[in-house]
Order: structure tokens, then sequence, then C-alpha cells
């Protein structure tokens, strides 16, 4: 139950955030630094893959709402979500850390570096997806790379700022009530 | 029948995620064409009234702003002043009038009205505003919207009774066409989605000649906005080798980093125009 408040109010903030704070940052006519899904990140572990595509979609669809282009951010996320559990399987081994931490960070993925692998992999990809819809007209592949680059490296570094700002509990599984 | 269900249960995530990313893409070009999505209705709403409440806080830390654009507003008002001309006192003794009270208003082509911006977006490469007045203030879809200097901002494309958004100047399906107040060509905007204020105007013959700081105005062949709103200034001129049309970037009029105000601009001939367009469409 508590959970679920947690993520209930970290949905609501984080799109706040995304929708007031960060969208009206412009970096050099290139990047928008996307922290939204940040949320998508942090969700347990232990989620049913179909609950973490559908609140991906919801989350994504939401953003669309407040952008008036429905769809992007929507198909964005929901690769996102879809690609997340093929990565943590990939990354960490299953009895250690998987069992004993409820959610993805760096402790519980056992370091740092596998953390940025799992976060800026799946932030590339949401962002390759984004921008190749957004694109679609377009056909300038130089300004799409480096935006998409741009883009993911400003968003980690939001994220790495955002996790030292924000330490979360990390509660053991076993322990836990 | 036993097979498929038990490939549904195997592969259920893959055939949801699917789901949702072909519906994700149909909204996506479906939005695009038709602007009249069952997505607007009910989401613009809830974003309108989430994004009024933000501004109310916002709007404090544009006064500033706010207050010089009034003032020069108000200097252009001032300057329209008929006090302001001296005109002979022809007659000596009063009389009655006998014309109408407004005589001018059954003439009246355009109104102006006065909204809020409540939503700015200028990130995406497909960017709308939303404005405070919808249906309930006579407003409609296809109208033009300009900022206080009459600078062109973009065209309204969805409507609910309190709220309207507006396909700004920076969107990529944007098609409003322009006029060289020099030279009197015409052509038409389009965003390439890379630099905020800088906009293209396409097919202008190579012949014309075009310096920089060119005004571009509207070309008033549409209902949506009256001929000579300001849209921009020329700034670079690029020549496609491949075909005789030049490529006119140019700097926008309106700022679009700081709209707090606009005026959607109201066309009384509008329905008449449309009308005769309809009654053109449906003859063979």
């Amino acid at each position: 139950m508590n959970g679920i408040i947690k993520n209930i109010l970290r949905f609501s903030l984080l799109i706040l955030t995304q929708v007031y704070v960060l969208d009206n940052i412009r970096l050099h006519q290139m990047a928008t630094p996307y922290v939204y899904f940040i949320f998508i990140l942090w969700l347990p572990f232990k989620i049913n893959r179909s609950v973490l595509m559908l609140l991906s979609f919801l989350l994504g669809y939401t953003l669309d709402g407040f952008r008036h282009n429905p769809g992007f951010h929507a198909a964005a996320c929901v690769l996102m979500a879809y690609l997340r559990p093929f990565l943590i399987n990939l990354l960490i081994t299953q009895e250690s850390s998987d069992t004993s931490y409820e959610e993805p960070s760096i402790k519980s993925m056992g370091g740092l570096l596998p953390y940025i692998v799992y976060a800026g992999s799946l932030i590339l990809i949401h962002n390759v997806w984004l921008f190749a819809l957004e694109a679609w007209q377009f056909v300038d592949i130089g300004y799409f790379l480096i935006k998409t680059i741009v883009s993911t490296l400003i968003s980690l570094v939001l994220l790495l700022i955002i996790e030292l700002l924000f330490s979360r509990k990390q509660k053991f599984r076993t322990n836990a009530a | 029948m036993k097979n498929i269900f038990i490939f549904i249960h195997r592969h259920f995530n893959f055939l949801l995620f699917a789901g949702l990313q072909i519906f994700s893409i149909y909204l996506v070009v479906s939005y695009s064409k038709y602007h009249e999505a069952a997505f607007s209705e009910l989401s613009n709403e809830y974003t309108g009234a989430i994004n009024t409440k933000y501004y109310n806080l916002q709007k404090y830390f544009y006064l500033k702003n706010t207050n010089d654009s009034l003032i020069k507003a108000n200097e252009l008002l001032y300057n329209k002043l008929k006090s302001n001309y001296a005109i002979p006192d022809s007659l000596g003794k009063s009389f009655i009038d006998t014309m109408r009270l407004d005589s001018v208003a059954q003439f009246k082509k355009y109104e102006f009205i006065a909204t809020r911006i409540v939503s700015n977006s200028i990130s995406s490469q497909s960017n709308y505003l939303v404005l405070d007045k919808g249906t309930n203030d006579q407003l409609k879809v296809g109208m033009g919207v300009v900022d206080h200097n009459k600078s062109v901002i973009g065209i309204i494309t969805e409507i609910t009774d309190k709220y309207s958004v507006v396909m700004s100047l920076l969107h990529k399906d944007s098609h409003i066409s322009g006029k060289l107040t020099k030279g009197g060509q015409t052509g038409t905007l389009s965003w390439d989605g890379s630099e905020v204020n800088a906009i293209t105007l396409n097919n202008i013959p190579k012949s014309s000649k075009i310096f920089k700081g060119d005004t571009i105005i509207s070309s008033g062949f549409s209902t949506a906005l009256p001929k000579g709103m300001t849209i921009g200034y020329v700034d670079k001129l690029y020549k496609d080798p491949s075909s005789n049309y030049l490529k006119i970037k140019f700097l926008s009029a309106a700022n679009f980093y700081n709209l707090q105000y606009a005026y959607v601009i109201r066309n009384f001939e509008q329905d008449g125009i449309q009308a005769a367009l309809d009654k053109i469409k449906k003859q063979p």
C-alpha cells in the first residue's frame, strides 16, 4: 500500500516537473532534458510485466496530454517498459540483488557502472524512438544523432543528480514486513 | 482453438507491447491529420485547468514584460486618437445627427478578442499554445491568433468550451502563407523544427530582390488572418540549385519565448466565404 502511494506521488511530481520546469529549458536549440521516465526506471523489480507496460503507457500518455501531441511519448515509454526486464536480467545475477532489494538503484544493481548501463541504455532507447517518431518528415540524420546523444547524456546527468539529492531508502525484501 | 489460447497466453506481453505501440503510433499519425481527435476534448479540459493554475502563479514573474507591452500598445492607440488631429471646426451650430450611433459597425470585418495564454510549448517539433477562451467566447477552429504587436502566432486547431489550442508557427505542419512587403511575392511558411523564432519562407522566385531585414506579412488569402499582420523579418537567403525558388530564413516578429497575451481574430466574413467555397466543391 505504501509503495502504491509513493509511486502515485512520484508519477505526479515527475510529470509536473517535466512539464513546468524542464520543458521550458532548451539547450542550444538541441535537446530538452527529460527526467519523467525515472518513474519507469524506479518501478520495483517484481512488478508484473503487463502492469509495467500499462503504467508506462499511462505516463507517456499523460505527458502527451500536456504537450497536445498524443502518441509520441506513449510509444517511447512502452518500448522502454517492454525492454526493461530483459536489461535487468542481463545486468543482475538472479540470486543476489534482484531478490534482496525492491527497486533498481545504484546499491541494488551492485555498483555505479551497471546502474548507468541500465539507465543509459533505456534512456537512449526512449530518445531514439521518440526523436525518430518526431522527425518522421525531416531527413537531417546528423541533427537527429546529435540531439539523441546530447539528450541522453543530459538525462543521465540529471538522473545521477536526482539520485544524490533524494536518497531512496532501500529495504531488504527479506526483512520487509 | 486451444493452440491460439496457448499462443496468446505465452506471448501475452509481446502482444500487449505491440498493441500499445500500434495504438500510440496510430494516435501520432491520425492526430496530425485530423485535429478533432477524441483525445483532445477530455485531455484539454484537464490539462487546461492545471495550466491555468500554474499560469496564475507564473504571471507575477512576467508583470514587467506585460506592462511594457501594454505601454507600447497604448502608445500605438493614443497616436490613433481623433483628438490628435486638428480638424477644422466647420460647423458653428449644433445639429441632430441622423446617422446610426456606430455608423461603421455594419462594415466591420474583423474583431480582436483578447485572451491569456495559459500554456506555450517551444521545445518539441510540433508546438502548441493554449488560450483561456473557447466556444463560450465565440472562438472557432481556423481563427488566426496574433500577439499584442499584431505579430502572427498561429491558428486555432482545437477547441473546447473554455479553452482553445493554437497550432503555433513553430509547428512542422503549420503552413501559413506569407508575403513580402517590398516585392509582393507570396510564399508558404514552414518550420524545420530546429531553432525557435527562426522560420522558413518557401516558393519565392529566384528573380526577386530581397534584402536582410525586409518585412514579411500575412497575405490575407485565407480567412484566418487579415492582410498585413507582421510575421517576421528576413534574416538569410538560401538558393536551392535544383529549383527556381529561394528559401528565406526569417526571424519571427512574435517572440515565442515570452508570450503572455494573445488576440484571436474573428473574421465576420468567414462563414460567407466558407459557404461559397463549399458550393464550389459540391459542383462536379
